[in-house]
């Protein structure tokens, strides 16, 4: 599958993806655009990637996830393009016959997608200003500057 | 050496392109490349602090570049 998207995320779709008739638990995850950041009212985020290399990265996150975690089941998508506050920029639906592993493989899953994927994030705020910001939250200086080479503990 | 880098995010905005060419003397690492691309900022704008990838890959700053290969940017990473 095609693991970037430009069109809206159908998250039932990741779960029906996953889904097998052993396994019990699914988790899905959403990231979706808040109205704010860093005390700045957002109006929309517009997500861009290095492609080929973003499509890589994912598909060996789920590799790895699935690998890390017998039996888990992954299915991601993050959208790029311009989006308005609520909507969905990530999905993660992951199964498993019993309900823990999943959420272990989800914050593993996580932490990958946002220290790992060449993907960049332009917020749009209320008074028409644009700024490219880091996983953190920050602009992309000041988290570098904060965290060091490595942008991997933001949670943004 | 003619290396031709992508550009993407914020150090694209900063160049005004989301490419530029180098010419470099050969052998190449990571570590020339960013020192170039550093100096050749057209704006006043600092950049961040960088990583590269070498067809598609991370790379450190002793990795070696070659004719032909396809050298990124990566600016802090911001998915999710």
């Amino acid at each position: 599958m095609r693991h970037l998207v430009r069109q809206r995320i159908d998250p039932d779709r990741l779960r029906l993806e996953v889904s097998d008739p052993g396994c019990g638990a699914t988790i899905l995850f959403l990231g979706t655009v808040r109205d704010e950041n860093d005390g700045r009212s957002v109006t929309g985020i517009e997500y861009t990637a290095y492609e080929p290399m973003a499509e890589r990265e994912l598909r060996r996150i789920v590799t790895a996830v699935e690998g890390g975690h017998p039996g888990v089941r992954m299915a991601v998508e993050h959208r790029l393009g311009e989006l308005v506050v609520g909507e969905v920029s990530l999905a993660i639906a992951i199964a498993h016959p019993r309900s823990a592993p999943p959420l272990d493989a989800l914050r593993e899953a996580l932490h990958a997608v946002k220290s790992c994927v060449p993907i960049w994030k332009r917020e749009h705020y209320v008074d028409g200003t644009r700024r490219w910001v880091a996983a953190g939250g920050g602009s992309a200086a000041q988290d570098l500057a904060a965290t060091g080479r490595r942008p991997e503990q933001g949670d943004g | 050496m003619r290396v031709n880098i992508l550009l993407f995010a914020s150090v694209a905005e900063a160049f005004g392109n989301d490419q530029v060419a180098l010419e470099l003397p050969a052998p190449v690492l990571v570590a020339d490349v960013a020192a170039a691309l550093q100096a050749a900022v057209p704006t006043s704008a600092a950049l961040p602090p960088l990583r590269f990838a070498v067809n598609q890959e991370f790379v450190d700053d002793g990795f070696p570049i070659h004719e032909g290969d396809e050298v990124a940017v990566i600016p802090p990473v911001a998915g999710g």
